[in-house]
Parts: C-alpha cells; sequence; structure tokens
C-alpha cells in the first residue's frame, strides 16, 4: 500500500522533470528560431505567396493567380528579359564552375605540397576574396577602361595590340570579362576547401603509390581525386547557388541593366530593377511579378540541390 | 631526380603567374590613389612622381566616411555577436536534444545554407517598413542574424557533437543545469568552431552591398559598402579620387587580414572539413 502510494506521488513529479527538460531545450532554440522565422524563412515564403498577386507600389493586394507566372513566359517584352537573364546567369555560372573551379583545384595541389613560400602563396590567393565585390567590381572596371586602359597599355607594350579592346563596352565580351573578374576574386574559396580535402589524404597512400611508381599525374587521378568527391560536390553547389544569385559585380561593372544592351542582365539584376526599384523611368516596383522572377530562381536552386542531394547519397551509398 | 625538380618549377612558375594577376590591380589601385590625374594617365605603373594626398583628404571630408566605417563596425559587431550567441545556444540544443522536434529543426536550419536570403527581399522590405527601421542601421541587423543562423548550426551543431559525452555527463553529476554547462563547458571549447562561424560571417557582413542598398538611402546610415558605391559614382571621372575611395574601402581589410591571415586560413579549413 505504502508503494502505491510513492508511485503516486512520484508520477506528477517525474513528468514534470521531463516537461521542464523539454522547455529548457526549447528556451535554449527559441531566439534564433524567432529571428530566423521572422527574417528568413517567414519572408522567403511570403514571396511565393506575393507572386500569385499584382499591384504597384509596396502592397500588390490584386490576386491574379498565376497571371504574373503566365506574362513572364508569353508576353514577348518580360519574355525576351527574363530568358535573356537565365541564359546569361548560366553563362556566368558555367565560367566559374569550369574556369574558377579547376584552377582552385589546381592551385590546391600545388599548395598542398611542402615548398618554400607555400604559406606567402596561401595567403595571396586568398587576399581577393576578403575584399568587397564592389570595390573588386570598381576597381577592374577602372582597370579595363579603355581610356586609362592599363590592361590594354601592358597588351599594347607586349605587341598584343589587337587585343586592346573595350573589354566592358561590347555586347559579346562583357559578361565573361565580368565573370573572370568574380573569378579572380573568389577563387580562394575553392582552392582552401580542396586544400582542407588534400590534406586530409593519408601521407602514406600517396607514399606507396609513389614507390610502385604512379606519376604525379597518376596519383592525382587514381588517388587524390576519387578521394576529394564529396569535396567536389560540396563546391559544385555552393558555386552553382552564389552564382544563380549574383548582383553585386555586375551592379558595379555594368550598372543595373547589365549593360551593354543588357547583355550582361542576370536573374538577380532583374530581381531587383523589377520588384525593388522599378524599372526606368517610372522608378515604380512591380512587386508580385519581381516575387514571381525571385519564385523561379527559388525552384531552379532547389531542383539543383535536390540533383546535388540525389548524387551525393547515391554515392555514399556505393560506398 | 628530374621529376622532383620539374614540378617544383612547375609549381613556382603557376604561383608566381598567379601572384602577378592578384598583385597587379591591387597595386595600381594603392600606387596610383597618391598621383594626379594626369600623371595617372601617363604612367600607371610607376611610383608617384607627383605624390598627393588631395583624393584621400578630399575624400574623406565630403564623404563622412568616418561615419560609414562606424556604421559598418557596428552592424558587423553587434550582428556576428548575436549570430554566435543565439547560434551556439540553439546548436547546443540541437545536438544534445534527442527528440524528432530538433531533427527536423535542424534540417530546417541548414535548408538555410542553400537559400540565399535575398529572395525575399521583397518582403523583407515591407517588414522592414513595418517596423519603421528603414533608413537606420538597424534594419540590417537582425537581416544578418538570420543570415547567419545556417552555418552557425551547421558548423556548431556537428562540433558540440563530436565532444565527448563524459564530459557533460560528469558536469551533470555535480548538479550543473544545462545553461551552466552551456556556459562553463560548451562555450568554452567551443572557441576554434566559433572562430569558423565568424570569420565566414564577418566577410560577408561586411562586404555586404544589397541590403544597405535596398534599404538606406540616409547618407547617416550608410555603410562603407554603400558609401563607397554612391562616391564612386560621383567622382567615376576623377580618378585620383575615384581610387581614393576604393583604397579607402580596401586597405584596412587588407591589413587586418594580412596581420590575421594564418588563423583565417586555419579557421575557414576547420570549417571546410568539418563540411
Amino acid at each position: 500500500m505504502s508503494q502505491a502510494n510513492l508511485s503516486k506521488n512520484q508520477k506528477p513529479e517525474l513528468l514534470n522533470v521531463e516537461n521542464r527538460r523539454k522547455l529548457t531545450w526549447v528556451l535554449f532554440l527559441l531566439p534564433a528560431l524567432l529571428v530566423y522565422l521572422v527574417f528568413m524563412a517567414g519572408p522567403l515564403f511570403d514571396s511565393l505567396r506575393l507572386s500569385l498577386y499584382t499591384g504597384k507600389g509596396y502592397s500588390p493586394t490584386e490576386f491574379v493567380g498565376l497571371q504574373n507566372y503566365i506574362d513572364l513566359f508569353t508576353v514577348p517584352l518580360w519574355r525576351e528579359k527574363f530568358f535573356n537573364a537565365i541564359i546569361n546567369t548560366c553563362i556566368f555560372f558555367a565560367i566559374h564552375m569550369t574556369i574558377q573551379n579547376s584552377l582552385g583545384l589546381l592551385f590546391a595541389n600545388l599548395l598542398a605540397s611542402d615548398f618554400k613560400g607555400r604559406n606567402f602563396f596561401r595567403t595571396l590567393i586568398f587576399t581577393p576574396t576578403t575584399l568587397s565585390v564592389l570595390v573588386v567590381g570598381f576597381l577592374w572596371t577602372l582597370i579595363l577602361n579603355p581610356n586609362w586602359g592599363a590592361v590594354n597599355q601592358i597588351l599594347t607594350g607586349v605587341g598584343l595590340k589587337q587585343f586592346a579592346l573595350p573589354w566592358l563596352g561590347r555586347e559579346n565580351l562583357a559578361l565573361p570579362v565580368i565573370a573572370l573578374t568574380s573569378v579572380w576574386q573568389w577563387i580562394g574559396m575553392p582552392t582552401v576547401m580542396f586544400l582542407a580535402g588534400l590534406t586530409g589524404i593519408s601521407e602514406e597512400l600517396i607514399e606507396a603509390a609513389s614507390i610502385d611508381g604512379a606519376s604525379e599525374w597518376e596519383i592525382f587521378w587514381k588517388i587524390k581525386f576519387p578521394l576529394i568527391q564529396p569535396v567536389i560536390g560540396i563546391i559544385a553547389i555552393l558555386t552553382f547557388v552564389d552564382n544563380f544569385n549574383a548582383f553585386d559585380v555586375i551592379y558595379a561593372m555594368a550598372g543595373a541593366k547589365g549593360e551593354p544592351a543588357y547583355s550582361a542582365d542576370l536573374l538577380a539584376t532583374l530581381f531587383y530593377r523589377t520588384g525593388i526599384a522599378g524599372e526606368h523611368p517610372t522608378g515604380i516596383p512591380n512587386m508580385g511579378m519581381g516575387a514571381t522572377i525571385a519564385t523561379i530562381t527559388f525552384l531552379i536552386l532547389m531542383s539543383g540541390v535536390l540533383v546535388w542531394l540525389y548524387f551525393s547519397r547515391r554515392n555514399a551509398d556505393e560506398k | 631526380m628530374l621529376r622532383p625538380k620539374f614540378n617544383r618549377i612547375f609549381t613556382y612558375t603557376v604561383l608566381s603567374i598567379w601572384t602577378l594577376i592578384v598583385l597587379f590591380p591591387l597595386w595600381t589601385l594603392i600606387i596610383n590613389s597618391f598621383k594626379p590625374q594626369n600623371e595617372i594617365f601617363a604612367s600607371p605603373f610607376g611610383f608617384p612622381k607627383d605624390f598627393t594626398l588631395d583624393g584621400y583628404i578630399e575624400v574623406w571630408n565630403a564623404g563622412h566616411f568616418g561615419r560609414y566605417f562606424a556604421n559598418s563596425l557596428i552592424v558587423t559587431i553587434l550582428s556576428l555577436g548575436l549570430i554566435l550567441f543565439i547560434g551556439s545556444m540553439a546548436a547546443y540544443a540541437l545536438a544534445k536534444w534527442k527528440s524528432p522536434i530538433s531533427n527536423f529543426l535542424y534540417i530546417f536550419f541548414i535548408a538555410g545554407l542553400m537559400i540565399p536570403i535575398r529572395l525575399g527581399t521583397i518582403d523583407l522590405m515591407r517588414l522592414i517598413i513595418a517596423l519603421n527601421l528603414q533608413n537606420t542601421i538597424w534594419s540590417l541587423i537582425p537581416v544578418y542574424v538570420a543570415m547567419g543562423m545556417p552555418i552557425a548550426t551547421f558548423v556548431l551543431t556537428a562540433f558540440i557533437k563530436e565532444l565527448p559525452n563524459e564530459m557533460f555527463d560528469a558536469a551533470k553529476v555535480d548538479g550543473a543545469s544545462e545553461w551552466q554547462v552551456y556556459s562553463k563547458v560548451v562555450l568554452p571549447l567551443m572557441r576554434p568552431a566559433l572562430a569558423t562561424v565568424a570569420i565566414f560571417n564577418m566577410i560577408k557582413i561586411w562586404n555586404d552591398f544589397w541590403f544597405p542598398l535596398v534599404f538606406i538611402r540616409q547618407e547617416s546610415a550608410r555603410t562603407v559598402a554603400l558609401g563607397v558605391s554612391l562616391l564612386f559614382g560621383q567622382y567615376h571621372t576623377d580618378w585620383t579620387r575615384a581610387l581614393a575611395v576604393l583604397s579607402l574601402a580596401a586597405i584596412p581589410l587588407l591589413i587586418l587580414y594580412i596581420l590575421l591571415a594564418r588563423e583565417f586560413i586555419k579557421g575557414l579549413t576547420a570549417g571546410a572539413i568539418k563540411g
């Protein structure tokens, strides 16, 4: 009888302890969750909703269903700008993916070995990454300026006068040149990440292979490359997300309209002009359409991330 | 015997070429900001013959650069402090609370790694206007803190999960509350991971141009990035001043980076390995 009494008295208290533990954890999570919900997740999801509305100014109130999407894909004025921006964004991304990441891998591979001056080079390669994108963009605009032409003076000096071009003034040149500027700045990121992956590979493995007579080239492709595949995946997806969202460097070097003649217009600059600043000359933002462009960018990013998750899962399962 | 020698030559050649490519623009920037306009055009690569500080003096006076730096510093320091504090608290709960809720929240937080906050800008703008924070530096801080949550929870949760369990048990046996375990045991141990999170976010926040561009019109609330863009637009035909504007924005960061480069790269590499 006394035992029954005891357990009766204990039970509510036990629950209490359990609840209090839960409450403690919730309190630990609450500040982060609140800020994240209110200032990130909420606005992102509300953008999806907003893309179904239209109206000028700061509160689009008229519900139009999918009309914004239909307009974006069928009205020639919108469609032209939108597909131009998508294609340009893909080119911008592709230049980073190929040139930035393969150069980064090359640099990381060189920097992973031990030699005099290694720390200097490591520091140096990452230096531009710490600068503001805007500052880098403006700086290169001055350097590439055909009137001054620091670059063009050098080209003329070494006898390549025919290559002294108005780099940012030609429709077929501006976008690749801006992308290369961005590569110049960001190459430190993949380099550092590849370096972390490469230094994680055991020395013995490489030594054993080199005793067996494998060349440096073979060691790289047959041992190192397969081992850093997860890092390659992460770098690929980060490059994708960052560049499908690039804005600052275009704004600095080609303006909000991606000049000349929209040849450097990306999804982010189109989004900025449509939904935030408003197109010249009216300057009134079309927030519903802006949210539509944001939503489509969001869907493109999500599908990229899902593809990456699928392949990285499959690779992990195979191992 | 020949091969290692060839490798070495290849390494030095490639890295030296890249060194020139990195240093050439920075050299051109700094050296020309001390020259008058005509000398910039006449000899863009040599040391200044006609040394002048005019660009800097004028830009500093006209542009309220002191104000911009103060604003950027306040925003960056407060945002970083909050990110580290509430991010590490959340990470502790995410790592130690075994429940479906915490698993779900973990995924919810790190999903933000892949989705740029900028896509929600239109709603953020409406929110900031509703809170009456537009045109103040306070509009930036909550957005940056939210933006920092995914990377903070991702790196810190992974770090706490790898700490040995005995450490927590010992503290609990001594009767410590979760708060005491967090503040006395976990926080001090977490310093390297906190440094990684701080470095990642510092570069992003200090250099962010997008949110100041969208939220801030007022002169007194401009950050360095926004101030640079407006001043550069104003001076783009006066190269001495334009280059002085860019140098003023770039040099403090370059010095900071060169002083801390070792810790910087170590912190980034540690974060990358964890990821």
